[in-house]
């Protein structure tokens, strides 16, 4: 594929030699000129120096054979323009826009881009999934140099061991439940104990076995 | 008439001070404070320190029915993007980016967007001037 990239920012510049190592022709466009020849070193001749919300600089990157569009600069507003007038102009290539503010991106779709990349999204996704996979795991007590910890859990309705109970569990060696924090009661758990959620779960784990112990979690 | 400016510059300061003369109900916003001196001292429309690209700091005029905005910042991609949105969520009765790449300003024009290119008046003006002399 043919893509072009405008804007060699951090996001623009590691796309841009991704794309090359997977094989892409790729064209980088950035209008401050220290950037371009800098990147040049790397980029040799995928990489040019003007504004890419300009026509004749699109033109003359070859926007008109070109399969993507990705405006990735830090403002919208370019960005925005980028994709309107390579839609406007060229027809032929898909455009992506990078959305630096997440309130934008109805608007961008709204207004004929293609498709909307929002960065503070997708970083709020990979959390929400991080936290569902046990790994709010807060550390409050090390023992013998950090090689044993005791671990603060709590439970949301999406852990794995909600509803069940501790015998039925395959607790990874090296690990143990010390306690079970449900509301204002302190369990001493044993093997008939079963997790709701909200459980605070106390753990004893040694370094080894965190992992483990936050997979099953 | 209800009128909001975007861009208290040296053509949106004298055209919020003109429209103001005239009795209009004007509305000026900039992201600087400083830009306000430009307006003249009888000035008796608001001026309201913000950024033209949120929308926030818009909408209590935007809402209370205006009848036309300028989107007249010094930058052709946020004028662009300010007319744009305003079209999209509010109901005004016009709403001019002004663009100074001549290109654009008719691409944009073509898409339904109202656009004033000071590039091409200046031209036709040095034209005009030309044939006269």
């Amino acid at each position: 594929m043919y893509i072009i990239i405008v804007g060699a920012g951090k996001v623009g510049y590691h796309l841009g030699r991704l794309l090359i190592a997977e094989g892409h022709e790729v064209m980088v466009i950035e209008e401050d000129r220290s950037k371009v020849e800098l990147l040049s070193l790397e980029f040799h001749d995928a990489v040019m120096q003007g504004n890419g919300s300009m026509v004749e600089v699109l033109k003359e990157a070859g926007a008109n054979r070109a399969d993507v569009v990705v405006a990735t600069t830090g403002n919208d507003e370019d960005n925005l323009v980028i994709c309107q007038v390579t839609k406007m102009m060229f027809l032929r290539p898909r455009t992506i826009a990078r959305v630096n503010n997440p309130r934008n991106e109805e608007l961008f779709t709204g207004l004929g881009v293609d498709a909307s990349v929002n960065a503070t999204k997708i970083i709020n996704a990979v959390i929400q999934e991080q936290v569902k996979a046990g790994d709010m795991m807060i550390p409050l007590l090390t023992l013998k140099e950090g090689n044993i910890e005791i671990v603060e859990v709590e439970l949301t309705r999406s852990s794995h061991i909600v509803k069940k109970k501790i015998k039925d569990l395959s607790l990874p060696e090296g690990s143990i439940f010390i306690a079970v924090i449900r509301g204002e009661e302190v369990i001493i758990p044993y093997g008939e104990t079963e997790f709701q959620p909200e459980d605070k779960v106390l753990a004893l784990v040694k370094r080894e076995s965190e992992q483990a112990l936050r997979k099953i979690l | 008439m209800k009128v909001m400016i975007i861009g208290c510059g040296r053509v949106g300061s004298v055209l919020a001070t003109r429209l103001d003369e005239a009795g209009h109900q004007v509305v000026v916003l900039d992201r600087n404070q400083q830009a306000f001196r430009r307006l003249s001292e009888k000035f008796s429309g608001r001026r309201i320190v913000g950024n033209g690209l949120v929308e926030e700091y818009m909408r209590p005029t935007l809402q209370e029915e205006a009848d036309i905005l300028f989107a007249m910042t010094d930058k052709d991609n946020v004028n662009l993007m300010i007319a744009q949105r305003v079209k999209r969520n509010f109901h005004l009765e016009r709403v001019v980016a002004v663009v100074h790449d001549s290109i654009l300003a008719g691409l944009y024009k073509e898409l339904g967007v109202e656009t004033v290119c000071p590039t091409d008046l200046v031209i036709k003006d040095l034209l005009q001037t030309i044939q006269e002399s």
